[in-house]
């Protein structure tokens, strides 16, 4: 990894203490995210993919330092955010927004909606009066709303509109990195494609660079340069978006890929289904090893004892596993 | 739709069952405002010559609705002065706890950790502790009077406020526009203020309202203990007070005060009920 990249994640981990009684003395911990590394480029996207609770959110927080990590170093433009005071991470985070799942909580419903995507540039003292009225205006034709809509309140938008909206609003300070955490899977499908439309639009004009958060393989295939696969907490496979979608080497990967429903092909839709059994493990408890193994249809010996790390295999895709070549 | 309407239909009947209280509720803070002007004498002036007269007693030119007091004061002057005194203290003293308790419910919600473990804790505790026995001590303590009452009103009621706004900062604390307030650079003042007060303040403007209705009740309470109003400025309870003295020959010095304070008290009360419906309602549909 060079350290010209936007972002450097090295080895970031976030385990969240199990409390117990007063003292919240830890008895355990939920290791949401344990060890993750990869590098974010300026104006590329990186998609990250896996099931409910793999901790692809909490990764997503922890990298703008909503969640503490408990490990690790979130470089970004080479500051190392991790270390970083509450003063001197304010102003990190200029550089860097979210979007979020629900475009129904991310807007304050006693605000005005011009008030709530101008807010950013009011409270850094960049703007006020007139001339933040008018980059507000200028936000919203950007993001495709009218400036007659700039007075009202967010109970009279659709989702649509109201993620349109929170689109808006992060990118009024001019961000290098947004991540964007499922940014369409509370919107109807008819909507879906004008938002990743527009956020793929944002991204040529702006040179913006995405953390796009999905367990939505299409989306992710969508908009995505590269995608990252994460299970209990780390990552599996990392690769090309062309590469892993043609060829996934990782055999949880593998499971996924032959879970999307394909009605156009013939021979894909013949082809052989891979069935996972079981649960996610608990991922305050993981399995020993390869955290993988319990479900893993190869499994071998060493699975269960030597934990594999990401490794770059022939033809460029970064995957963790003993039995892959 | 018909469930709609239905809902709408039991609201109009709601609303109108609520009027008459929220009239008497305006008639009394006509009152309180305008005493001077309607008040037919001085409420303080003394005539010993009329003392303990009944009510319609009349002498000197002048009629004595309610009658007269044991200093010979006319009783409907005093009660229209001391509808003043009692909302007076009232408000104030939901003014200083509700601002006082909310902020405080605000800041425990917001910043979790050991804020929250020091200030819920002293919530408990105060909340153990009978309001009116500790509001009892700190008048024994501070001395009574207008202000003394209104602080040490303020300085027991604050809990309730408390409670309700730490609860409710919790589940609005978690929305994503708390979030992106945070990443957008707000500072605690302006997310406690901008994002999370307005979101909350439904319940507490129910539960202010209800405590108002209290309020009334407790000044009433230490005032007729010898503890809040000193005579001879007018309260309803201080009224009381001196009239439980002569209840057996003249009934009418406790009996008006008293019927105006249940008369407050109630419509405050229903008042509150129907404000708290309101809103569910609207959390319901919204």
């Amino acid at each position: 990894m060079s350290n010209k990249s936007l972002l450097n994640i090295d080895n970031l981990a976030v385990h969240f203490p199990i409390g117990d009684g007063l003292m919240r003395r830890a008895n355990g911990y939920v290791k949401a995210v344990d060890g993750v590394s990869f590098s974010l480029e300026k104006g590329e996207t990186l998609g990250l993919v896996g099931e409910s609770g793999c901790g692809k959110s909490t990764l997503g927080n922890a990298i703008l330092r909503l969640v503490e990590p408990s490990a690790g170093h979130i470089l970004f433009k080479g500051q190392d955010l991790a270390a970083l005071s509450p003063q001197a991470l304010r102003q990190a985070r200029f550089h860097m927004q979210m979007i979020f799942q629900d475009p129904y909580a991310s807007l304050n419903p006693r605000m005005s909606v011009g008030a709530s995507v101008g807010e950013p540039l009011l409270v850094h003292g960049l703007l006020k009066g007139e001339a933040l009225r008018d980059r507000v205006i200028s936000l919203f034709e950007r993001v495709g709303l009218g400036r007659e809509h700039i007075d009202r309140y967010p109970h009279q938008f659709s989702g649509g509109q109201r993620q349109r909206l929170v689109i808006a609003r992060a990118l009024a300070l001019n961000p290098s990195l947004i991540v964007c955490d499922e940014p369409v899977s509370a919107l109807d499908v008819s909507v879906r494609s004008q938002i990743l439309n527009l956020l793929v639009e944002l991204q040529r004009s702006m040179g913006l660079a995405y953390l796009l958060i999905s367990h939505d393989l299409s989306v992710v295939r969508h908009i995505s340069d590269r995608v990252a696969v994460m299970y209990l907490g780390r990552i599996v496979e990392m690769a090309d978006r062309d590469t892993l979608y043609r060829q996934p080497l990782h055999p949880y990967t593998r499971a996924l890929m032959s879970a999307i429903p394909d009605p156009v092909s013939r021979a894909r839709r013949n082809r052989q289904r891979i069935v996972l059994s079981g649960e996610v493990p608990s991922p305050s408890n993981p399995p020993a090893g390869c955290n993988f193994h319990s479900r893993c249809p190869i499994a071998k010996d060493q699975c269960t004892k030597i934990a594999p790390i990401l490794e770059l295999k022939s033809n460029g895709t970064q995957v963790a596993c003993h039995l892959v070549e | 739709m018909r469930v709609t309407s239905l809902s709408q239909w039991l609201t109009k009947k709601k609303a109108w069952g609520v009027l008459p209280f929220a009239i008497i509720l305006f008639v009394f803070i006509l009152l309180a405002l305008c005493a001077p002007l309607i008040a037919p004498l001085d409420p303080l002036n003394q005539s010993l010559l009329a003392r303990l007269k009944p009510p319609g007693f009349f002498a000197n030119g002048v009629t004595r609705w309610l009658g007269s007091d044991e200093l010979g004061r006319d009783l409907l002057s005093r009660v229209i002065y001391g509808t003043r005194i009692s909302l007076l203290v009232a408000l104030l003293s939901v003014c200083v706890s509700g601002s006082v308790g909310t902020l405080i419910g605000l800041i425990a919600g917001y910043r979790r950790g050991w804020t929250e473990i020091l200030i819920m804790r002293a919530v408990d505790i105060m909340m153990s502790i009978p309001a009116i026995l500790l509001a009892i001590l700190m008048v024994a303590v501070l001395g009574p009077s207008v202000t003394n009452l209104v602080i040490v009103l303020g300085l027991t009621r604050w809990p309730r406020y408390t409670r309700i706004a730490y609860a409710q900062t919790l589940v609005v604390a978690n929305m994503p526009y708390v979030t992106a307030a945070r990443l957008a650079g707000a500072r605690m003042p302006r997310i406690l203020f901008h994002h999370l007060l307005p979101n909350i303040l439904a319940p507490l403007v129910v539960v202010a309202t209800l405590e108002f209705g209290l309020m009334i009740l407790y000044e009433a309470g230490l005032s007729f203990l010898g503890l809040g109003i000193q005579p001879p400025t007018p309260s309803w309870g201080a009224i009381m007070n001196a009239g439980r003295d002569y209840i057996a020959s003249a009934w009418w010095i406790t009996v008006f005060p008293g019927v105006c304070l249940f008369l407050v008290v109630l419509s405050v009360n229903l008042l509150g009920d129907y404000l708290r419906d309101y809103f569910d309602r609207r959390s319901m549909t919204s």
